[in-house]
């Protein structure tokens, strides 16, 4: 019996958290294969438990360092709906607009700095400080805006400070709004940069059909609202969430895994790729034609290509959605919904850089809080992952142990994970 | 724990590792945030590890960053590793200062949180009580916040670098809110634990209108007693009155505010109240 690859990385680098891959492949047969999370879990579902609804929304931000603003939304949604508080029509522009900055700063983070060393050939961003200084910093002039975006909007970026329970605890600046304006038309030429910067990586061609799923919104391509949406043809309200996923613990893992109609399935910016495509910005569907992203794409190694594509309608949207509070004009008064303390139970959903992310809270008489339930969309793909590892292997099998651990590394960081997310 | 040794100075350009244990990965993030900064910080230290952006690995380093709770059996073992090869560690932000929120399931059995969040399948995942790093290893220098304060990660460094020692500020956030000119939370009707709090932030909660929660953890000449009396009793402060009448807290309210952030040692009012008296 020879032995012919016996990977295992035991903290896989580039990724946010802890994870594993193990392949172990003998006489080419393959004897074991997996993607597992071995973060140490921190029991945000039990410790929220007695927290009033305003202390639950802040700890529920800590879920995540990355998508703070998602997971305080989605916090903030399922609160509003078990304490009936109904917001503004300027605070859901706000959010929408924070979201922007979210989903840049998060997937420019992935572009740049944890998936473009795979495709450069390099093991880190590190190297191109000194050799190509040009792409480190435009890499970081568009992280930054995204992180500034966010920042104008919610206060901070990680974590934001400024989104309450019912509205904004203050009232936002239109100037700042406008200086924010001219520096996302003037980040236009750092994305088209980026894009041609693509056009000339090579990307594995391995592609798998799957079921994809995301938020989907009559009007809008969905970030901060809609229902979900399967590409198998179903539409539920977010409500109802516990009829479609189901979430189960697998041996090794401290994240749970979930199924909605197939075993496994897809979230994330590929997902809503596919679901809502005529939806996303004319400049962004340019990129994605130019991009060869035109739905369906079934090649998970795209991913990141999916993420770029979405960064270029988040600043067109971004800049639009600018423009309507400044011929709104930012009242006062919408700042802050009437709340009461009252019991009740509430979901709510949102597109997270990474894909549909449910809160679920219920609260007692006194508003406070007493159960949680989090479904994070890293957990929702791992199924998926394990399971393009699993068709993706025989095409492979043939190469040298160390292209193997490469490509099973790339696919992992395609997904983008958020690791210590979905342990949370 | 405090280290008394000497700080080292460095002949040759520091090595640096970043590590992290249990925590949301924010503090990491907000130190990518620094951006020119951070370019600024790279001429004079040399990143040999730093898992969550690079591929790049060294098992030798003289300045350990550590994020994040110790809650496992595995990461005791893996900080005393840390700790025995880094001449400095440095514990970034609250979660591995003080533990942070994490130690908000120190209330419970861990038997009874591993039930709520896995149920029959708890058989398989191990926690221990969380605790700040600092709780397990001796520590060089300390940073707070959820997430890090930036301009005290960049002190820190600093302090490292010219072989100095950092001691952080031991003044209520109070005192950055009015020299900010900010208007007092108290005085919109809202309980601001700033006055319990150590400051290091510029206020940045307050800055945006929102109430401080503590997440820099109590200051260590903060006056609980003083506090627990001021929001609940009838000979409070004018000020206060208007938070009591409006919000009716009760002692144990309070404490579950200060908890969040604050509860390793174990907490407990009738210490806070014995110091007080």
């Amino acid at each position: 019996m020879t032995t012919d690859a016996d990977i295992h990385v035991h903290h896989l680098t580039r990724v946010e958290g802890h994870g594993e891959i193990v392949a172990k492949i003998e006489d080419r047969m393959l004897k074991e294969l997996r993607f597992s999370v071995i973060e140490a879990p921190r029991f945000f579902e039990a410790i929220l438990r007695g927290q009033s609804y305003h202390e639950t929304v802040h700890v529920a931000s800590r879920i995540c360092g990355i998508c703070a603003v998602s997971h305080k939304c989605a916090a903030l949604k399922a609160t509003e709906a078990a304490l009936g508080v109904e917001i503004s029509q300027q605070t859901e522009l706000l959010r929408r607009l924070a979201f922007h900055g979210e989903v840049l700063s998060s997937h420019l983070l992935h572009i740049y700095f944890l998936a473009a060393p795979d495709f450069l050939g390099l093991p880190s961003v590190m190297p191109l400080i000194n050799s190509q200084p040009e792409l480190v910093r435009r890499a970081m002039r568009l992280k930054e805006i995204g992180y500034d975006l966010a920042a104008m909007v919610a206060g901070r970026h990680t974590h934001p400070v400024a989104m309450t329970v019912g509205g904004f605890s203050f009232v936002h600046n239109p100037d700042d709004m406008q200086d924010m304006r001219a520096r996302l038309v003037d980040v236009r030429e750092d994305l088209d940069a980026t894009v041609e910067l693509f056009t000339t990586f090579e990307l594995p061609d391995f592609e798998r059909p799957t079921e994809y799923v995301s938020l989907k919104h009559p009007d809008r391509y969905a970030f901060y609202a809609g229902q979900v949406f399967s590409s198998d043809g179903h539409g539920i309200p977010p409500r109802r969430y516990r009829e479609v996923i189901e979430e189960r613990v697998v041996e090794g893992s401290t994240a749970k895994f979930s199924r909605w109609n197939r075993p496994e399935h897809m979230v994330g910016a590929l997902a809503r790729l596919n679901n809502s495509f005529d939806q996303l910005h004319p400049s962004a569907q340019a990129a994605a034609r130019r991009l060869e992203m035109e739905p369906p794409v079934y090649r998970p190694y795209t991913i990141t290509v999916a993420q770029l594509i979405e960064c270029i309608h988040c600043v067109e949207d971004a800049i639009e959605l600018i423009d309507e509070l400044a011929e709104r004009g930012i009242e006062a008064d919408a700042r802050q919904a009437e709340v009461a303390p009252v019991g009740g139970q509430g979901v709510g959903a949102v597109e997270a850089p990474r894909g549909t992310l449910f809160h679920e809270y219920e609260y007692d008489d006194e508003g406070k809080c007493v159960a949680a339930n989090h479904i994070i969309p890293t957990a929702q793909n791992l199924g998926n992952l394990n399971r393009d590892m699993q068709e993706l292997m025989p095409g492979i099998m043939d190469e040298n142990p160390d292209r193997i651990q490469r490509l099973l590394e790339m696919l992992v960081r395609a997904y983008d994970p958020c690791i210590s997310c979905s342990t949370h | 724990m405090a280290r008394e040794s000497a700080i080292p100075r460095f002949g040759h350009k520091p090595q640096v590792a970043f590590f992290d244990f249990a925590c949301c990965e924010g503090c990491q993030l907000s130190v990518l945030q620094l951006e020119e900064r951070l370019l600024e910080i790279l001429e004079h230290v040399d990143v040999v590890t730093w898992r969550e952006a690079m591929t790049e690995q060294s098992s030798e380093y003289d300045i350990a960053f550590c994020e994040g709770s110790i809650t496992t059996e595995e990461d005791v073992e893996r900080i005393k590793d840390i700790r025995a090869e880094a001449a400095v560690l440095v514990t970034l932000g609250s979660c591995a200062s003080t533990s942070c929120h994490n130690e908000l399931k120190n209330q419970w059995s861990m038997d009874e949180v591993l039930d709520v969040v896995y149920g029959d399948d708890a058989g398989q995942i191990h926690t221990i009580a969380s605790r700040p790093i600092s709780a397990v290893v001796e520590v060089d220098y300390q940073t707070f916040g959820c997430p890090v304060s930036l301009p005290e990660f960049v002190k820190v460094v600093s302090a490292i670098l010219t072989g100095q020692s950092y001691e952080p500020p031991n003044e209520p956030v109070c005192v950055e809110c009015k020299r900010n000119d900010y208007l007092c939370v108290y005085e919109k009707g809202e309980v601001c634990l700033g006055p319990v709090t150590r400051c290091g932030c510029d206020a940045i909660c307050t800055g945006w209108g929102d109430a401080c929660q503590g997440c820099r953890g109590l200051m260590d000449s903060a006056n609980i007693g003083a506090m627990l009396k001021a929001l609940t009793r009838e000979e409070a402060h004018s000020i206060m009155r208007t938070v009591i009448d409006r919000h009716q807290l009760t002692e144990g309210e309070i404490a579950a505010k200060l908890r969040i952030y604050n509860n390793w040692p174990e907490f407990t009012l009738e210490e806070a109240e014995t110091d007080d008296d």
